[in-house]
């Protein structure tokens, strides 16, 4: 039980039902959270490869970019509390990208520039759930908020939605990625307000 | 734990108010008496939980503004839109509780077995954590060696002033004042940028180390200036606030 915090009543705002999960409030901007420097990576040297197992694939950006791409407007969900409701995104689908190369792994980790990493299932970047996505807006992703392309995966708390990503590892196992690392959830639900390990 | 994950489960706690220091007009220092407290690294925060009486809830997070082995201490902006610091600015009292849980976050962290010199860039509140890397770099008798590059609007907005002027021996401390200045001020008269950098910043040869918080302009300015300066990526760690007056 929370005792009341005397004097408190809050500055409740609408949300249409349904929209914002719990211990979550709706932004109207598109504040920026990372851990280091903005890397600035020229399209001539970036790829984006999948590697792991026996699978492994590389596209230049001009492959990658000549991919079927997909219009999304989705709500995006940050483990520091705000969310965003109907963000148009564009980018390549997962699935795409996944069905180019034969593996049976249950983990992706992305990894990006910078250094970052994060770890989701499979299952949870799949069926039309989850894209690299390059546009933000109807413009090229900004660079702060991950371009020229960042994992854009809106039903989990907005770190697993990884920054400058370059690839995907495929794994067997769950392996931490940075946040997680550092105590931050494993999965991170933000329905089951999944924000630390233990939540 | 060095920088190793927390798998403890972070639980709800509650702390009683103790002094409350009005740092600015607009800055609030809290100080906790949190019983079972599991301790913190410097330059980590805690989630902060406010209940109204019909059950509504709002949760913000904080950085702690204390040393490792001090209470638990947050200092508070108020932002007049805002829907949990103009409470915990102004309404909050003295024996009051709170609820909070935390430490949280491992990698925007100072341990003074690290000897390498510190660079430090702040823009406004986001001085908080810098503070409690400062204090507990005072606390250890580390002899690292310090620069604060510290941007505030006017001098009436510098968080912690005396206690910054008054910083010992190996820290230098250099003000940036971007809207107002007092008479006769000699300092940095505009916002932080390359320039300034240049003149301010350990070289990258020395091997130094930074934190870099503060809003997000500010921080993509002094994070992609140490880049340009030689600074490896990985040795510019930051903390952002975004553009968002909702804290």
């Amino acid at each position: 039980m929370s005792p009341i915090s005397r004097g408190f009543h809050g500055r409740r705002r609408e949300a249409p039902a349904g929209r914002v999960p719990p211990g979550q409030y709706v932004t109207e901007d598109f504040p920026v959270l990372s851990a280091g420097p903005t890397p600035h990576t020229p399209l001539e040297n970036w790829t984006f490869s999948i590697a792991g197992g026996s699978a492994s694939k590389s596209w230049t950006w001009d492959e990658f970019r000549a991919l079927p791409t997909e219009n999304v407007t989705v709500d995006i969900h940050c483990v520091t509390r705000w969310s965003k409701l109907d963000t148009h995104w564009q980018g390549v689908s997962v699935d795409t990208l996944l069905d180019q190369v034969e593996h049976d792994a249950d983990y992706v980790l992305p990894f990006c520039d910078g250094g970052y990493t994060t770890n989701l299932p499979v299952a949870d970047v799949t069926g039309g759930q989850a894209w690299v996505a390059f546009g933000y807006d109807g413009e090229p992703l900004h660079p702060e908020h991950g371009g020229p392309a960042r994992l854009l995966v809106p039903h989990l708390y907005f770190w697993k939605s990884a920054k400058w990503v370059r690839g995907f590892r495929l794994s067997d196992t769950d392996e931490p990625g940075f946040w997680e690392t550092y105590g931050y959830h494993i999965y991170g639900d933000p329905w089951r307000e999944q924000r630390y390990a233990g939540d | 734990m060095a920088g190793t994950a927390v798998r403890r489960r972070l639980t709800w706690q509650l702390g009683t108010v103790g002094s409350l220091t009005d740092e600015t007009a607009m800055v609030r220092t809290i100080a906790l008496d949190v019983p079972g407290w599991p301790g913190h690294r410097a330059g980590q925060h805690l989630d902060v939980r406010l209940t109204a009486e019909d059950g509504y809830r709002a949760e913000r997070s904080y950085s702690i503004a204390s040393a490792p082995g001090e209470p638990v201490a947050i200092t508070v902006e108020r932002l007049d839109d805002g829907e949990v610091s103009p409470y915990l600015t102004k309404e909050l009292m003295a024996t009051d509780e709170l609820e909070l849980r935390g430490p949280i976050g491992g990698y925007f962290v100072w341990d003074p077995t690290d000897c390498r010199p510190l660079m430090l860039l702040a823009g406004g509140s986001g001085i908080v954590p810098l503070r409690a890397i400062l204090r507990h770099r005072e606390r250890t008798g580390s002899a690292v060696p310090v620069r604060l590059l510290y941007s505030s609007r006017s001098w009436e907005d510098v968080i912690y002033r005396d206690e910054l002027d008054a910083l010992g021996d190996g820290v230098q401390v250099i003000h940036a004042l971007t809207r107002r200045q007092p008479p006769g001020w000699t300092g940095y008269a505009r916002r932080v940028d390359a320039q300034m950098l240049t003149e301010v910043a350990w070289p990258a040869d020395q091997a130094p180390l930074a934190y870099a918080c503060g809003p997000t302009s500010f921080v993509e300015t002094v994070a992609g200036g140490l880049v340009g300066l030689g600074y490896p990526p990985q040795r510019v760690k930051t903390e952002r606030f975004g553009a968002t007056g909702d804290r």
